[in-house]
């Protein structure tokens, strides 16, 4: 498979429009072992982020991660910005040509929980946005990446205990319920194996 | 949501513009970005940078000015400013002698933060930064991400930036900001929540009868939950929590801070004041500065912190006294 330019807008924007219709479940989420605002500032980078792609029109595959990854740093704020940032911006750096194949694919996504790792100083088991990325690259690896996969990833992490991020300041109140930014990261992949590649 | 608004998607937009017109003979915004600047410069002088989530005013753009900081960088609400901003915020701040960074305990501060200080030293501008963690709420371990860093922060912004209107250097004032952190503990309380305007409900439930105790400054939840107890009941539980963690043994010198999270009356304020200097009396604690107000707030949730400030050295209350012009010191 072949994934160019116009798949990465396609996934992209897919993923802005799962984020802006669970704007309130990520918020609800976030209030639960958070603060409540990760819905409300993922929505807003990512309607940032639609305005951008429109507005700049990314030259090739490297730039549409670039212009992601910016878009998160300078117009989210909070944690997920950083995060989100660091990663597509790592991943835009992962990639030097204009299409890549299905293991370009995989150290693309490997480079993007790299930088999320050193970012956020964390690593997968500390009910994170890492544990469900982590799982990806390694069902990446296996060729076997499926909706299933994320969204056990993702229930997973509601027997986790947090210990980074702010629902850390919980420690075992933070059991029994969903990582936010787990979750959006479930709807980026979610986006990402619905894409279809031309 | 019952609140004097325009629409929620401008607020911080709109109370930037007000606090800039109202004090315009302190501060100003630097233009197209939310960073409060103060009036006059001085060269040679290391330039002092905090910020962070909007609606915990009157922090962090009511401090300042002369003999505080040198910008405030003001995020969405509850939300740390992006590395852009701060970066705006660290130029205004740069007067030739490198620029400090004051930054609260909370994951995405100090991400930003951080990114912001590789941005500026790409920029050759020399940046240092100090993070404060003075919520005891949060047990430390090896794991967690930290303590929280909340009203306490403030005591480090009054003291550091008398230490740099006297000229000290940025290793200087890092240092000394390191041993004030590592010497302010604090423990706060709701008595209700409060709600973000973009979200439009509170940020969590408590009965009619009950309080939470180690909140931070967020409306996230704290660690325990009871029934609403008198006064001196909640400043003995505060306060020993604190007095342990600190260590405080007779003789100690102390300077005290209750501070207001938006909803509560002076009038409690300082019920529980004069309840904690109770305490210390007993102790035999002495408390060389007492300050009781809103300094740190949580938009309006009701309930109120209780900071201690252990004098390690005597200096550090002249700090505190000296005169400041600033909006909210």
């Amino acid at each position: 498979m072949t994934y160019d330019k116009d798949w990465a807008l396609r996934w992209l924007n897919d993923f802005g429009e799962r984020v802006q219709e669970n704007k309130q479940l990520l918020s609800d989420l976030d209030q639960a072992i958070g603060d409540g605002d990760h819905g409300i500032n993922m929505a807003r980078g990512l309607s940032e982020l639609k305005k951008a792609f429109a507005e700049k029109e990314p030259t090739d595959l490297k730039d549409v991660f670039k212009t992601a990854g910016m878009t998160m740093v300078s117009k989210v704020g909070g944690a997920s910005g950083p995060l989100y940032g660091t990663a597509f911006l790592n991943m835009s750096k992962a990639i030097d040509s204009d299409t890549i194949d299905a293991v370009g694919l995989t150290n693309v996504i490997e480079a993007g929980l790299e930088g999320i790792e050193k970012r956020g100083k964390s690593h997968a088991g500390e009910k994170t946005m890492i544990d469900v990325w982590e799982p990806v690259v390694h069902a990446l690896h296996q060729e076997d990446l499926t909706d299933d996969v994320v969204d056990a990833a993702l229930q997973k992490t509601k027997d986790l205990k947090a210990t980074k991020g702010r629902a850390s300041y919980l420690g075992e109140r933070s059991i029994g319920h969903l990582d936010p930014g787990a979750y959006s990261s479930a709807l980026l992949f979610h986006a990402m194996i619905q894409t279809e590649v031309s | 949501m019952k609140k004097i608004l325009n629409g929620t998607d401008q607020v911080v937009e709109q109370m930037v513009e007000g606090l800039v017109k109202s004090h315009a003979d302190i501060v100003h915004r630097v233009e197209g970005t939310r960073v409060i600047a103060r009036n006059d410069k001085r060269p040679g002088k290391v330039g002092l940078v905090s910020g962070g989530g909007s609606g915990h005013e009157p922090a962090h753009a009511g401090y300042v000015g002369r003999g505080m900081l040198s910008a405030a960088v003001c995020g969405d609400v509850f939300t740390s400013p992006t590395p852009d901003q701060i970066y705006e915020g660290i130029k205004a701040a740069d007067q030739g002698a490198g620029v400090l960074l004051i930054v609260k305990n909370y994951t995405g501060d100090v991400m930003n933060f951080e990114m912001a200080a590789d941005l500026a030293d790409a920029d050759d501008i020399k940046v240092e930064q100090i993070v404060v963690d003075d919520d005891i709420a949060v047990e430390d371990s090896t794991f967690t991400t930290g303590r929280r860093g909340v009203a306490g922060t403030v005591l480090v912004h009054k003291i550091i930036g008398a230490a740099a209107e006297a000229g000290a250097s940025l290793e200087e004032l890092k240092a000394l900001g390191e041993k004030v952190i590592a010497s302010v503990k604090t423990l706060g309380v709701a008595l209700s929540p409060c709600t973000v305007p973009e979200v439009g409900h509170p940020g969590f439930e408590l009965g009619d009868d009950e309080i939470e105790l180690g909140i931070g400054i967020h409306g996230e939840p704290g660690f325990t939950r009871e029934k609403i107890m008198p006064s001196a009941s909640l400043a003995k539980q505060l306060y020993e929590r604190i007095s342990n963690e600190s260590k405080l043994l007779p003789g100690d010198k102390v300077v005290v801070l209750v501070n207001g999270m938006g909803a509560t009356p002076l009038m409690e304020q300082y019920v529980f004041a004069n309840d904690v200097h109770e305490l210390l009396k007993n102790a035999g604690v002495r408390a060389e500065k007492t300050l009781v107000g809103d300094y740190m707030t949580s938009l309006e949730m009701a309930g109120l912190s209780l900071t201690i400030l252990k004098l390690e050295d005597e200096k550090w209350v002249d700090m505190l006294k000296l005169p400041v012009d600033t909006i909210a010191w």
